[in-house]
Formats: C-alpha cells, structure tokens, sequence
C-alpha cells in the first residue's frame, strides 16, 4: 500500500507544485496590478498545498527526503503531475483556461478527498478546499469574461480552449494506482469526477461562448510519469539549478 | 501604444477589520464591476488576514462635502460644547458616571 | 528613494494663498485631494509618486527574475510574497496620485514612453540568488530609510499609503538579510557568492539616496512643502551607519576602502559613489533599463486585449441588466 500512497501523494503534490510554479511566472507582467496579485496568491495557495503533499509523501516513504528534495532532486520522469499543469503559459487566456480546466477537477477532487480514510489527506484537503474553491471562482469568471468580451478576446480564449482541452482527459483516467487508493477509500475514483466537471465546464463554456474541439482524444503519460511533454524538463532546470548546482547547501 | 482605449473604474475598498468593528476605508482598485472589485479587494486588501468583510463602492458613486463649506458644515458645532461629558462637573463623592 | 532627483514645479498663484497653505503644512495639516493646493505642489507630487509608484512594479522584474529559481519551497513562496507587495505597494501609490487628477493609464503611459522615471536601482541585474539577499537587505533597507519619514508627508493620500507600505515592507529587508545570514554562514561558495553580491549592489545602493545635497537643487521647496522630508546626505549617512555593523555581522566586507567610523561626527567616513554611473544609468545607460522597459511595456502592450475583453464584458452584463430592469 505504502507505493501507492506514495505515489498518489506524488500525484497530488507534483500537480500544485509545477502548476503553481507556471503561475508564479506571471508575477511582474500581468495584465493590470490587480490581476498580477491575484495570480500571486493563487500561486502562493498551490505551493503551500505543494509544502503538505510532499512533506506528506516523503514521510511515507520513509527514507529521509524532504518536500525540497523531492521537488527538487527528482528528474523530469519522476514527476506524477498532468500534462495539462506542465503546458506553457502562452498568452493570458491560454494561462487563465488551463487553470480554469485544472481548477474544476481541482475543486471535485479535494471535495471528495475532505471524506479520505486517511485523516491527514483529509486534514490538508480541507485546508485547500477553501483556496481552490476561490480560484476556480475567479478562473471560470476570468474565461467567461474573456470569452464573452471582444471579438479578439474571444478567439483568443477558443485558441487557449482548442490547444489545452485534450490534456483535460488525463485527470479523469484511472490507473492500477488509483484504483488501489480508492479501494483503500483514501481517494476518489477519478473517473466518477467526469460526469461533474463536464456539466460544470459546460455551463461556463456556454456563457463564454466557447466549444471545446470535437472527439474525446486526451494525451497521457503525465501522472504515470511514462512521457511527460518537453515543457517539463525546461521547466526544472529553472526551479531545480540552485540545487543541483549547489548540492547539499543550506538556503 | 495600445491598450489605452478605456481604464477601468476605480473603486474604494472598506474592510471590516474585526467582528463589532466598522468597516474602514483602506484604499483603492480598478475593477470592471462591483463582483471583480469584490475580488480584487480581498486580493489587493486581505493578504494578511486584515478583514472578516469587504465593502466596494464605485469612486465616481462617491458625494463629498467639499473643502469651501467647511465654516458652515463643522464649525457651528464647535460651539455646543455642552454636547460632551466633560462640560458637566459632577463632585468627587458622587462616584463614575 | 525610490523618487530621485524629482524637480520641484515653480508656482505663480497668489501670494497670501501661498501663504497660507504653507501655514497649514507648518502647522502639521495633511493636504486632501479636494483642498486649495499651488499647482506646483500638484505637479510635484504627480511627479514624485508616479515616480515612486514606477520604481515598485519596474523594481518587481529583477526580483522576479528569481522566483523560478528559488532554491527551496519555503524560498519561493517567500520570494514571490515579496514582489507580490511591490505590486501593492505600486498599486497604493497609482491610487493615490490618482487622486490628483490624473490617471493610472497616464501614467503607465509616460513610464513606458521614457517621460516618467524610476529609481536607477532596478537597472542593475541580479544574477545570482544571493542578489536576493542583497537586494532585500541593502535596497529594501536604503527605501525603509526615506519610506519611514514619508509616513509624515503633508499629502494625505500619499502619506496613509506609505502607512501601509511601510507596515507590509518590514518583512522585506528581514528577508533579505535572512537569505544573506544562511549565505555567509555556508558553504564557502555561499560565502562567495554572498560577498560578490554586496559588491555589486553596495554603490547603487548608496545612488538611491539621489546626488549630493550640494549639486540637488530641488530639495528646498519640496522640503518646506513636506514632500521631502530629509536631504539626501543624511539619508545616506544614517543608511551607511546602519548597514556598516550589519555587514560586520555577516563577515562580508563592504567594498569601500575608506569606510571608517569617526568619533567626532558620530557616524562612518565613506566614498562616494561614482555619480557619472549613476547620470549614465538615470539617462538610459545602466545595464538593464532596456530590458526592464522593454518587459514593462511587453506586459502593457500585450495584454491590452485582456483589459479590453474584461470590460466589454462588464459593459454587456451592465446593458443586459439595464434591458431587465
């Protein structure tokens, strides 16, 4: 059992860690100042919940690693996280859809895992229920007014929806692992999310007027870790240099 | 240049810093409409836990008594001083009141 | 200081109303938005908050250059928490120049088209995580120095805005110095690092302070008018006084041969920093203020159709509510 919860922990942790990672980019640049301090605390909430999961899951397994060093001294084939959470950020519809789309399931996961037999998944659950909750508010609000705005504003969020809407489909794939998490009642079943966020997601792609691409195709390999995109490795050269550069330095 | 076509509203935040406080007026934001100002606010003004609730009004919504009328407006009542506790000498022996 | 070399606008109006203005800064009243004010005061203040305003969301880009690179989870989120505060505090002082009659467009306008300027720290890179350190430590220390007066300003608006600046910025150089401690006290290529960085940002530290009180010649009237509220020398003089010993206390050794404490004056001897550099890097010429305007304006210019689209959504909900009711 202990593999996998590990590597659900994985799952969980490694989603908030490189999506708030991509997230905290846009600190500096955004749109307007108010937009740049929300996307600020929407990062900051991701890696705080990132701090619990991996503290959690290198306690699990028990062979003295810190959250730190597993967020950064792993390679990118070790990394559990969506495809979806990994993907550049583009413009700021296509940044603002991909969080809107991770949100939604974001949202229905924790709710489901604030009920996890296993209290202390529980425990942080609850914690980040609370902060997800606002940012799917403020993500699905971001989509409709941008998909409603203007003509530019519009195409704009269509291109962002036709790019990222088939690496929705891998957060609702269940796996050997997940299955054997949720026979342990410690997550949710993943793909008894689906029916929920699609009804949710459709709601808000009708007041944006938006349609997300024809066909049920998703990519894979992100939370098995089996082929993760090219983003990924980019993406840790920044956040792991220092510490392979300086191995075993205290900061 | 672009993007100069039409700023956003501004807006003035109060925050109720405690339960059985009022709220204070604590600054400004631009916003679309009152809900992404709601946002905004505790974007902008709660980042350290500063508030239990939020009020937005738009700047422009806003009636100011003006600097000109401040004789007619707050002097008159300089003058009633009986208004305050302190005008009324009550003996030593009589205890608080 | 993050406001340097502001000119001071010359003001024409009558002279008993000049009068007795100055009267009511004097006796210690807070100018409002909506009271008689010289123009000059006006325009000074437009000039010197802009300016100010300016420096925190241009001062969030080198920082920011690290939040990617944050050595560790508790780093980063700590990092990104602090130019997430510069944004507020940019945000604060738009407002409140706001409230003399001009807009935050305007002024984003003139920033990016070169009529508005901001501090000449933010034009030197940061290239290594203990710039970090440095730049919380000694650039954040140099603002607190002149931020902390301010508080006392006679403009209402700008001083309660430095109220809860310099509330939220007193994490901001205990952070700095934190990363430089871990750093001095580490591995001997921390150490290194962290010396390299003090040398580096020791003299455009000591430029924010602006030129000498003896070639600054628009001190005076801001001074009486209370929007300045110490000269420049002693500014800079109580900044070294304090960040000597601090230096001290990390090990690291400030980059200046002649600094030394002397008895008499009670306060350091020091050199004065090369103020060619510095008139290079305010007309255009330090080592990064292209880039730096080139991302300010990236950011504008780019997402122009995202402030657009957002309130011509605004705008339609508005009609379609009108239409209902």
């Amino acid at each position: 059992m202990s593999h996998a919860l590990f590597e659900t922990l994985l799952r969980l942790g490694d989603n908030t860690l490189i999506l708030g990672h991509r997230v905290g980019e846009w600190c500096g640049i955004a749109p307007v100042l108010e937009e740049d301090i929300a996307l600020a605390n929407m990062a900051l909430d991701l890696i705080g919940q990132t701090q619990m999961w991996l503290a959690l899951a290198a306690e699990i397994e028990g062979k003295g690693r810190s959250a730190d060093d597993l967020a950064m001294l792993r390679d990118a084939w070790d990394f559990r996280n969506v495809l979806l959470v990994e993907q550049p950020n583009g413009d700021f519809g296509q940044t603002l859809m991909r969080q809107f789309l991770f949100d939604q399931f974001h949202l229905l996961q924790l709710q489901a895992l604030t009920d996890s037999s296993d209290q202390r998944i529980a425990a942080i659950a609850a914690k980040a229920v609370k902060e997800v909750t606002y940012h799917l508010e403020r993500s699905s609000d971001t989509v409709i007014a941008l998909g409603d705005g203007t003509s530019e504003s519009n195409s704009r969020m269509q291109t962002a929806l036709n790019k990222l809407w088939p690496y929705a489909g891998e957060m609702f794939v269940t796996d050997p692992i997940d299955l054997e998490s949720v026979e342990a009642g410690i997550i949710p079943d993943p793909s008894t999310l689906r029916d929920a966020y699609m009804d949710a997601a459709e709601k808000v792609f009708k007041l944006a007027h938006l349609a997300p691409p024809e066909g049920n195709f998703a990519h894979s390999g992100g939370k098995t870790g089996f082929r993760h995109s090219e983003h990924l490795g980019h993406l840790l050269t920044q956040m792991q240099w220092m510490q392979r550069a300086y191995p075993g330095a205290q900061w | 240049m672009t993007g100069f076509s039409k700023q956003w509203p501004l807006w003035e935040v109060f925050i109720r810093g405690q339960h059985g406080l009022s709220h204070r007026h604590v600054g400004s934001l631009h916003a679309v409409d009152a809900e992404s100002a709601m946002k905004n606010a505790r974007d902008v003004y709660t980042r350290r836990n500063e508030g239990v609730s939020i009020w937005v009004v738009e700047a422009a919504q806003i009636t100011a008594s003006s600097p000109s009328d401040k004789g007619p407006l707050y002097e008159p009542s300089e003058s009633k001083v009986y208004r305050h506790p302190t005008f009324f000498e009550i003996p030593e022996e009589v205890g608080a009141m | 200081m993050y406001a340097q070399m502001v000119k001071s606008e010359a003001t024409k109006e009558d002279p008993a109303m000049l009068a007795a203005f100055q009267a009511r800064i004097d006796a210690g009243e807070k100018i409002e938005p909506k009271d008689w004010m010289p123009e000059g005061y006006r325009k000074t203040l437009i000039r010197q908050i802009g300016q100010h305003a300016h420096s925190e969301i241009v001062g969030q880009l080198p920082e920011g250059n690290w939040i990617s690179r944050a050595p560790t989870l508790e780093r980063k989120a700590i990092l990104l928490a602090k130019v997430q505060d510069e944004a507020g505090h940019g945000l604060y002082l738009y407002c409140a120049a706001e409230t003399l009659g001009v807009s935050r467009d305007e002024l984003t306008e003139m920033l990016l088209d070169g009529r508005m300027k901001y501090s000449s720290i933010f034009n030197y890179p940061t290239l290594t995580w203990a710039d970090m350190g440095a730049v919380g430590w000694l650039v954040d220390g140099a603002a607190i120095m002149n931020q902390v007066p301010l508080q006392r300003t006679s403009f209402g608006p700008y001083a309660r805005a430095m109220v809860r600046i310099c509330k939220e910025e007193s994490f901001h150089q205990r952070q700095g110095f934190d990363i430089m401690m871990k750093m001095a006290n580490g591995t001997p290529a921390q150490k290194r690092m962290a010396q390299d960085a003090l040398n580096r940002f020791w003299y455009p530290s000591l430029m924010m302070f602006g030129p000498s009180d003896k070639d600054s010649v628009h001190s005076s009237q801001s001074m009486a008018w209370k929007i300045k509220m110490n000269t420049n020398d002693e500014l800079r003089q109580k900044f070294v006084d304090l960040t000597a010993p601090q230096a001290e206390f990390l090990g690291l050794s400030i980059p200046d041969e002649k600094l030394e404490w002397n008895e008499d004056k009670g306060g350091y001897d020091f050199s004065e920093p090369d103020w060619n550099e510095f008139y290079d890097v305010i007309q255009g010429n330090g080592p990064c203020n292209t880039d730096r305007i080139e991302a300010r304006k990236a950011a504008w210019n780019d997402n122009a159709w995202v402030r657009d689209g957002m309130l011509a959504h605004a705008e339609k909900k508005r009609i379609q509510k009108e239409a209902a009711q």
